[in-house]
């Protein structure tokens, strides 16, 4: 059976777990390298970015999470996980994992009081998504490999290289599975 | 498209976000960098933190907003600050700056003994303090997007967070076991909507995040308080009025996290130097006691 992890050092894990629950997949928080060798996919959750990024190489996560990126698993970020996932971020030095060729703005639509709910358009959905962004970042620069999935005029808040995702808005606080079911047919082929 | 601000989605869903994670008192821009290099997922800016308020006395108000925005202006985590209770004014000048998060306060001094503020007319999230449940659902029903233990703030001492946190958790646990009709009777005992009663029997837990708060100095006690059901962590004078604040930060930063791994959470104990010193609660007068302030 498909088992996806969650990565637990710090965020709204519960909330993905219980989306993944929703479709029927075993979901699990993950601690440690070993968690990581045991699952066949992977949602890095939002959170505050400096602080999982911080975790992630102290207790030494973020070479497993390359590694096993680099046999195939599929990857899913959110939020402070689209930021953790980023090549570049714009006037910030951060730990990073590297592995989406974008450059990520933090905080690009302000400070708490500019975060929002609207809908947006997603390229394959056959009608617009509810996201919520949350002191979200956007990516710009994408490389030759990236799809952009959804922007918003201030950039992109959905897209995928190969088999890792990135969005800026946090499906798992709204009702629609969508992305979910999106992220599991990319861990299912 | 439209976009819509400040709903309860948003506010509720930044507390969502700073799950797991542990919210630093500071007061410098200094002490701000330093908590945000240690792994803080937010810091709360005041003038004092509250040690150093009981020590001082007097009128404790909101911190100079000068302060607030310079802490601001260094670090790229949410910055929370502090009013006194019912003092909306005060409120809105924090959002008028742009605070991301409010802490109404019985830390600082309480400005209305009988009100609270209004939160649901703000669009920037309001965290409250709450010893029980009874007036962890009040401070909800008022628009509280998160709430904390109050615990006993500026003492370094654990006793009156586990003691909040024990009795929110063990009057969830009762109300499982409810009838509509107990749950009628137990909204008037508790004080508290009876909507928000109906809510956390079906959720099985406050619809809002909860965090401990008030007395927490060491790693063992961050790991204490989320055994004890804890969504995350608030350390005041725990961290600054230590020997070495870097070094205590990163260490419950990581007790926090891996608070369920004893060996994480004893290897990051080790060397820590000297803790807050600390107040036996049997000690404070009546008067001094800060968690009383505002039921």
């Amino acid at each position: 059976m498909m088992k996806v992890g969650i990565l637990a050092l710090q965020g709204n894990v519960s909330e993905h777990i219980y989306m993944l629950k929703r479709l029927g997949v075993e979901a699990v928080p993950v601690k440690t390298p070993l968690d990581i060798m045991n699952i066949n996919g992977l949602i890095i959750p939002g959170g505050e970015s400096t602080t999982i990024g911080r975790l992630m190489e102290r207790f030494d996560l973020a070479n497993s999470i390359k590694n096993r990126a680099a046999e195939g698993m599929p990857i899913y970020g959110t939020c402070a996980g689209m930021i953790l996932l980023s090549k570049r971020i714009r006037d910030h030095e951060q730990p990073s994992l590297a592995l989406l060729d974008v450059t990520v703005l933090r905080n690009a639509f302000g400070r708490q009081g500019d975060s929002m709910e609207t809908d947006i358009d997603i390229k394959g959905f056959d009608s617009p998504f509810h996201a919520i962004f949350i002191r979200a970042p956007v990516a710009v620069e994408p490389g030759p490999e990236v799809e952009v999935l959804a922007s918003v005029p201030e950039g992109i808040v959905f897209l995928r290289e190969k088999k890792i995702i990135a969005s800026s808005f946090h499906p798992e606080l709204g009702e629609d599975l969508k992305v979910h079911k999106y992220f599991l047919d990319i861990i299912g082929n | 498209m439209e976009r819509a601000l400040g709903t309860i989605k948003v506010k509720r869903g930044l507390a969502q976000m700073l799950k797991g994670g542990v919210i630093m008192d500071v007061s410098s821009v200094e002490q701000a960098k330093i908590a945000e290099e240690a792994g803080a997922v937010a810091v709360m800016a005041l003038e004092r933190i509250p040690a150093d308020i009981r020590k001082v006395g007097g009128v404790a108000r909101m911190a100079d907003p000068k302060l607030i925005k310079d802490i601001m202006n260094v670090v790229t985590i949410p910055v929370m600050a502090k009013v006194r209770i019912g003092h909306f004014a005060e409120a809105q000048i924090l959002e008028a700056i742009g605070v991301d998060f409010i802490d109404e306060s019985e830390v600082l001094t309480p400005a209305d003994e009988t009100h609270h503020i209004n939160k649901w007319g703000f669009k920037i999230p309001f965290v409250c303090g709450a010893r029980n449940l009874g007036e962890a659902l009040r401070r909800i029903g008022e628009g509280a997007a998160m709430i904390r233990t109050k615990g006993e703030p500026g003492t370094g001492n654990i006793v009156e967070a586990v003691r909040h946190m024990r009795l929110v958790m063990d009057e969830i646990r009762k109300i499982q076991n409810m009838t509509e009709e107990e749950l009628f009777e137990e909204a008037k005992e508790l004080a508290a909507p009876l909507d928000l009663v109906r809510e956390v029997k079906a959720l099985g837990k406050l619809p809002v995040v909860n965090f401990a708060a008030g007395g927490i100095a060491t790693p063992a006690d961050a790991s204490l308080m989320m055994q004890l059901g804890a969504e995350g962590i608030f350390v005041g004078s725990g961290i600054f009025k230590s020997s070495n604040p870097r070094k205590r930060a990163e260490a419950i930063v990581a007790a926090t996290t891996y608070f369920n791994d004893p060996r994480i959470v004893a290897k990051v104990s080790e060397e820590l130097g000297e803790e807050m010193p600390g107040i036996d609660i049997r000690e404070l007068q009546e008067e001094a006691m800060m968690q009383v302030r505002g039921e």
